[in-house]
């Protein structure tokens, strides 16, 4: 009987670091880690010196100090006494209008773009693949530049308004595009059920998502019967009703009336004002990324086998049936991860407000905040932070809904 | 019976009656719109609104375009010539487009007399980029021009920056030496190779700054030219051609990196990429202006064109990464473990078997890249730098001149940019169809 017998322990040898597979990842490792804690230490040490050569240190307290300068387009208080911090909020929220804007008309421009480019009719799709590569082949910041000009060069001054024999005049007296910005109606509550403008208007807010809860009731309801009796209740009528009856309601008994811009002296005033730098980032930023969209919507729906289509044809469903309950879904998968690295291009393009002096995160805080204040690397450490807050953000929340939307298979 | 039956039919027609036309709504034009404009109510709907759209647009722009002024020195000028009509003043075009090419500082060459030769030295360069390029673009040109690629970013620096010949002779000879030094050891050890390469091309050029005398520059045969009198379209090509060569390197290292089974060097890689790709390209920008000196030794003067060449180059190689993961992760396992069973080690495996048909996966992607990238140069005119967008913006539009003539200098941005990318893409598709050597 012979017994087994453990193989001979292999001795540790400094060689195996680099001739065994199995140590030489850490040897690669270990120094890959020298050099980083080298670089790291080479460019710190330089930093330290380059700083206290030119009589500076990292101090984030110049955020509380009074800015001093104004900024025109704002959804929040703020005024040339109000600090840094306050301005780089005032630019936040400025960027995240614009992006949420484009987004939103980027998306509607580039499915009508997209879908057209299939369409039968063969002088729209050339014309949509004109518009395609038209816009996708120039440079964004060419569109912002010359939409910025057209805002600003080629629109009416507010005088030439005024007077009898006037050269311009308001579109439906109710719309006024001048040099100095848009101006459209503005909505207000007479009879507020509370005395602060923003309750009114959250109120409102909730009222439609409490019609949306309803509504998915109703809905849910529908389906239960449908699956239960084969047959869909009618519930056109009834969602008419749960949208408008409480909105129209509350409008009415808050005495919702329009303040409509009216030319006052020099310029108009009343109703609400966008700016032609907003007007300019926003329309360029959709119509840029529209054409992107457009491709990945086409590619979408290209991607759908043909019989796909024919199977629902042959089910005896309509065309636009096909479409909504067929086609669609499934081109969806295919167009939302690009949709949303599209997304987040017009997040971080939005920084290019700068060229066009519309105050977002860049101009506000990586611009006037800099340059007055000369904290370059605080400046540029916060911006980044937040566009990388931004980014991570944005396709968090797409990738849930991505996940949401894929393919279950068993 | 056959026969007298025969008989009694008046008529058997032997040959085969000729299609008659088809009726004339069937055919030809008629046919043609009715089925591909007009097939359906909404259709035509969308026809006629599609029609009324081009004639606005035309309407608006042809005479414009057709009635241009083209040979007048100042915009006031150009105003009294149109006397009122509606036109375009390209004349600023015809003055200006040195300016808008090279930028209003890039030194011109008073021996020739033709404005075109005065700028003999950057369009030789972009004439060389041609030739060199074209190996690279087209893959059945003889593989021998590739030298000539390898040469011509060093004629191309002497040829715009000028001063002593012997800075990129020197910058060449270390590169040689990495070359015959990872020819010699490369063999046996990848790593040996590479490293010993450095080092060389490190000593090489040591040495090499030594011997170059202190005031080579300035009696050089080719005038020295300083990185800020670049300019116009020719620093956004200048820029989209350097950092898409150098980004493509650092993507796929990047690329494999991510894919490394080490989780130090995996991690190094994910959190670059991601920084990067989180980040806009303008703050990267901002951090090649006002920030990225304070990283350098504090006696190190590096120019701005060569900081904002780092950044956009650590910009775009982040995305070619990306697409560069997509290529790798496109291959089926088995080619990697097809690599392994053949004995070769992760170098070898790398450079002969999975590269080569990953990065022929993600060329159009590459592409893709290269475009946008391009097209992101104009970028650095918010910087103060004076390409072609921030010379139309600064020097030109601020000039007495031609203050005011906004469209034909925009519709001429645009023009450039539009043919370049529209090129590319063009240029893209085809090489698609090229490498589809699958389902043939």
């Amino acid at each position: 009987m012979s017994t087994l017998t453990d193989p001979p322990k292999e001795q540790f040898q400094l060689s195996m670091l680099v001739n065994d597979t199995r140590y030489r990842s850490l040897t690669f490792q270990a120094i890959a880690a020298l050099v980083l804690a080298l670089a790291i230490w080479y460019l710190g040490n330089n930093l330290i010196q380059n700083l206290r050569a030119a009589g500076l240190n990292i101090s984030y307290n110049f955020l509380g100090d009074p800015s001093g300068y104004d900024i025109n387009q704002r959804l929040v208080e703020y005024d040339s006494q109000s600090s840094h911090a306050r301005a780089a909020l005032v630019g936040v929220l400025n960027t995240l209008l614009v992006s949420v804007l484009a987004c939103i008309t980027a998306t509607i421009f580039g499915v009508i773009a997209g879908v057209l480019r299939l369409s039968n009719n063969w002088l729209v799709s050339k014309l949509m693949a004109v518009y395609v590569e038209i816009f996708r082949n120039i440079p964004v910041l060419i569109w912002i530049i010359i939409i910025f000009t057209i805002m600003t060069a080629v629109m009416p001054g507010p005088r030439e308004f005024r007077g009898d024999n006037a050269t311009s005049s308001m579109v439906l007296d109710l719309f006024a595009f001048t040099n100095r910005g848009v101006y459209i109606p503005m909505p207000w509550f007479e009879t507020g059920l509370f005395a602060s403008a923003t309750m009114n208007w959250l109120l409102v807010i909730a009222t439609l998502v409490g019609s949306f809860f309803v509504m998915r009731k109703v809905e849910n309801n529908a389906t239960k019967t449908q699956e239960e009796t084969g047959i869909r209740p009618n519930t056109k009528w009834i969602a008419l009703g749960v949208w408008l009856v409480p909105l129209v309601l509350l409008l009415f008994l808050m005495g919702l009336s329009w303040e409509v811009p009216a030319l006052k002296g020099f310029n108009f005033s009343g109703g609400i004002k966008i700016g032609g730098p907003l007007i300019a980032l926003w329309f360029a930023l959709s119509i840029y990324t529209g054409a992107f969209i457009a491709e990945n919507v086409r590619a979408g729906i290209q991607a759908i086998n043909k019989g796909q289509t024919e199977a629902a044809a042959a089910l005896g469903l309509r065309p636009g049936r096909i479409m909504n309950l067929v086609v669609l879904p499934q081109a969806l998968r295919v167009i939302i991860p690009p949709l949303i690295s599209n997304f987040l291009n017009i997040t971080k393009n939005s920084s290019l407000a700068i060229a066009v002096g519309y105050a977002d995160i860049t101009a506000t805080l990586g611009g006037i905040t800099l340059n007055q204040t000369g904290r370059a690397i605080e400046c540029v450490l916060l911006l980044m932070l937040f566009y990388l807050t931004a980014s991570l953000t944005i396709s968090m929340v797409m990738n849930v809904y991505n996940a949401s939307v894929k393919l279950k298979e068993r | 019976m056959s026969d007298t039956h025969a008989q009694t039919v008046a008529f058997v027609r032997e040959t085969e009656i000729p299609p008659a036309p088809p009726p004339g709504r069937e055919t030809g034009v008629y046919k043609w719109m009715r089925e591909n404009l007009f097939s359906s109510i909404p259709n035509s709907v969308l026809t006629i609104v599609a029609l009324a759209l081009i004639y606005s647009l035309l309407s608006g722009t042809l005479p414009w375009l057709l009635n241009g002024v083209w040979n007048t020195s100042s915009l006031q000028e150009c105003r009294e010539v149109l006397d009122g009509q509606v036109g375009a003043c390209f004349s600023v075009l015809t003055e200006r487009w040195n300016q808008l090419l090279y930028g209003f500082k890039y030194p011109i060459d008073p021996a020739y007399e033709s404005p075109f030769m005065q700028y003999w030295r950057p369009n030789l360069a972009l004439l060389l980029l041609l030739i060199a390029l074209a190996p690279v673009l087209f893959f059945d040109l003889p593989r021998k021009l590739l030298a000539f690629t390898a040469v011509y970013p060093f004629i191309a620096f002497w040829l715009i920056w000028g001063g002593s010949i012997l800075v990129p002779i020197v910058a060449l000879l270390g590169f040689v030496a990495a070359g015959v030094v990872f020819q010699k050891y490369g063999k046996g050890s990848f790593a040996v190779g590479f490293f010993g390469g450095i080092l060389a091309a490190i000593v090489v050029w040591n040495v090499g700054g030594f011997l170059i005398p202190e005031g080579a520059s300035e009696n050089a045969m080719l005038a020295a030219v300083p990185s800020r009198d670049l300019g116009g379209f020719m620093l956004n090509m200048m820029l989209g051609v350097t950092c898409v060569s150098l980004s493509v390197p650092l993507g796929i290292a990047l690329a494999l990196g991510r894919q490394s089974t080490m989780p130090l060097i995996k991690w190094i890689c994910v959190v670059f990429i991601e920084f990067v790709r989180g980040v806009p390209l303008i703050t990267l920008l901002f951090v090649a202006s006002v920030m990225l000196s304070y990283f350098f030794p504090p006696d190190a003067t590096v120019d701005l064109f060569l900081r904002v060449v780092i950044m956009i180059t650590l910009f775009s190689s982040a995305y070619i990464a990306e697409v560069i993961r997509g290529g790798l992760a496109a291959l089926p396992n088995g080619q990697y473990e097809a690599a392994d069973s053949l004995g070769l080690d992760y170098p070898q495996a790398m450079r002969l078997i999975i590269l080569p048909q990953a990065l022929k996966i993600s060329i159009p992607g590459i592409v893709n890249v290269a475009v946008g990238l391009f097209k992101d140069t104009t970028l650095v005119s918010v910087i103060s730098m004076f390409d072609l967008v921030g010379m139309i913006r600064g020097p030109i539009l601020a000039s007495t001149e031609w203050n005011g003539v906004y469209w034909e200098l925009l519709g001429f941005a645009a023009f450039l940019f539009f043919v370049v990318c529209y090129g590319i893409s063009q240029y893209s598709q085809w090489l698609e169809r090229r490498l589809a050597t699958d389902h043939r």
